[in-house]
């Protein structure tokens, strides 16, 4: 087996026993990367010389008996919304181009203090705005199974990177499905926490009440490995709850007998593909042979999340982005030309520096939050957003003989071409319409591995998505790690 | 109905540029949008509440605690300083 191939879990097992070194397994994933990252272009950003000098340090540590984690020395990839110390963050996006954070965020200086080698920052779309990866200002991520396919988004380039063993894991966010989509379009694990669970501290802001942060690995017992580092209250972010982190990784082996599963009647009507749809009640059926138990649900609201979602989050990024404005940081029309009115500098900076799904974005917001719109969309959205919220509470209520997980499809296709979308936004907001109603609700799920359905020709794969009751990180992942094992998927992209 | 005058007031207020055909192409794409929303009106609202967070924290507080201090870093960043001060364009332009 080579190096690169190893998992999160099986790495540190390896460094342990001294099988392996972080340096070798570094060099691996670097060895991997000139071969197959001209193809998959998943970095922004490869750290090439840091991570080494990292993994040398981590070696050292554990030759003294000092080792900080499990994870230290592992190679890891960082979406490049999470602002890095003296390390360039774009979001994908011009007008952070060239832009230095002064500090880690929170949950990369986490990772740090655990002993992380970070590998690189990976692509998105632009401010994490697209289901595609396809809005990235500085060209698209493609698809390991298909390079001719997206690998979906936002989180695209760490979903194809972790896919296409460029890194062990990686760490993404979700507003509205940007970890669970592309992970399951990629064949990955992804997955979204609660919402105040991760801290969202130093990550460049998309839709604060939405915007959670969240691993995306191999194996299920890997995102357990890294929820265990990165979960839990942050001072520095006052949304984060104060609840103790249970040891996620340690409880994974649980008998699924009695478990009972909803399945949303909502969530099966028209729309997915028939193979899709085959594959997501295969491994429903696949749970029931572990003891589950299964029965229909509605969640009556879900036909209005999509809407909901769509005021909501283009709403809270339009007031985010009024930061970029050509004064503090970023790009600016001032640096070539000091004499510049302030309006000016404002309408040309943003102007140019944003790209169109962003600047789309941003005049959806104002426009729902302007005066004589206020009340006939924004504030409507809010009010809809606790009947979707309700729908959840109503599902788990165990007083109502609720249900312990809800299992849904992620998307109604398999990866989509590049480009097929692009001059389309409707139909682009259209393939989260599984995922989005997921964050309004605050609720924790997982897009786990399920099967492949082939189109063209290749093989591609189709995720499930299973949700659970708010700070149910440790239910989903274990139902996860069960049907990852009763799947048990060998197949590989061939890159 | 986005008509083309709402794109340009819209974008007006959000501070943002647009070229001719980037407001032809808005105009039709936003309108593409709206018709989601449509369907929020079937909906009866009265007497619910409105959710705007879901942690249900409320005035969380930090410690009273002097932090280092990172201005020097962060004025890095600005697109126009002098020494430690971000220069601020003039906010009424002279007419020319």
């Amino acid at each position: 087996m080579n190096l690169y191939e190893l998992t999160i879990s099986s790495a540190s097992k390896l460094l342990n026993e001294k099988k392996i070194s972080s340096v070798d397994l570094t060099k691996a994933i670097f060895e991997r990367i000139d071969k197959v990252e001209p193809k998959i272009k998943a970095y922004l950003k490869v750290l090439k010389e840091s991570a080494l000098a990292e993994a040398k340090e981590s070696d050292k540590r554990r030759k003294a008996g000092k080792t900080l984690s499990k994870i230290d020395g592992i190679p890891l990839s960082i979406k490049d919304l999470f602002c890095t110390r003296d390390v360039e963050t774009t979001a994908a996006s011009n007008i952070l181009k060239d832009f230095i954070p002064p500090y880690d965020s929170t949950i990369v200086k986490r990772l740090k203090d655990a002993g992380m080698v970070m590998v690189g920052k990976t692509n998105l779309d632009a401010f994490a705005h697209g289901s595609s990866t396809e809005n990235s200002d500085f060209g698209p991520t493609h698809n390991p199974w298909d390079l001719d396919r997206v690998p979906g988004g936002s989180s695209g380039g760490s979903a194809a990177a972790v896919a296409a063993d460029e890194c062990l894991g990686s760490i993404g966010t979700d507003t509205g499905g940007s970890i669970r989509q592309p992970a399951s379009l990629c064949g990955v694990i992804g997955l979204k926490p609660t919402y105040g669970r991760v801290s969202r501290y130093g990550v460049i802001a998309m839709a604060s009440s939405l915007d959670v942060v969240g691993p995306i690995t191999k194996t299920t017992e890997d995102a357990a490995l890294l929820m265990e580092i990165i979960a839990g209250r942050d001072p520095l972010d006052a949304t984060t709850l104060d609840v103790p982190v249970p040891k996620y990784s340690e409880n994974l082996d649980r008998n699924l007998k009695g478990l009972k599963v909803g399945i949303p009647k909502e969530y099966f009507t028209s729309g997915m593909d028939k193979d899709v749809e085959e594959i997501v009640k295969g491994a429903i059926k696949k749970l029931e042979s572990l003891g589950a138990r299964s029965v229909e649900i509605s969640l009556p609201h879900t036909d209005y999340a999509l809407a909901t979602y769509y005021i909501i989050q283009p709403a809270e990024v339009s007031s985010n982005l009024s930061r970029y404005d050509g004064i503090k940081y970023g790009f600016s029309t001032l640096r070539k030309n000091k004499n510049q009115a302030l309006e000016e500098v404002y309408f040309s900076s943003r102007g140019q520096g944003f790209g169109d799904e962003a600047k789309r974005r941003i005049m959806l917001g104002t426009y729902v939050l302007s005066a004589g719109y206020y009340d006939a969309y924004y504030r409507r959205a809010l009010k809809l957003r606790t009947l979707v919220k309700q729908d959840f509470e109503k599902a788990f209520n165990s007083s109502t003989s609720g249900v312990d997980v809800i299992i849904t499809p992620v998307s109604p296709t398999p990866a989509f071409k590049i480009g097929e979308k692009t001059s389309d936004p409707v139909k682009m907001y259209l393939s989260d319409i599984y995922t989005v109603p997921i964050n309004p609700a605050g609720v924790p799920a997982i897009s786990t591995p399920a099967g492949f359905v082939n189109r063209d020709g290749k093989n591609l794969p189709v995720g499930i998505q299973i949700i659970g009751p708010i700070l149910g990180e440790e239910i989903i992942l274990q139902v996860s790690h069960q049907l990852e094992k009763a799947i048990n998927i060998k197949q590989k992209p061939d890159i | 109905m986005i008509k083309k005058d709402d794109v340009l007031l819209v974008a007006k207020l959000a501070r943002l540029q647009l070229t001719d055909i980037q407001i032809d192409k808005f105009s039709r794409q936003l309108n593409g949008v709206f018709d989601l929303f449509e369907k929020i009106d079937r909906v009866k609202l009265e007497g619910v509440a409105e959710t705007s967070q879901v942690t249900g924290l409320e005035n969380v507080l930090r410690d009273d605690k002097v932090v280092p201090d990172k201005s020097q870093d962060i004025l890095r960043n600005v697109p126009y300083r002098k020494e430690n001060l971000i220069v601020v364009p003039k906010i009424i332009a002279e007419k020319q």
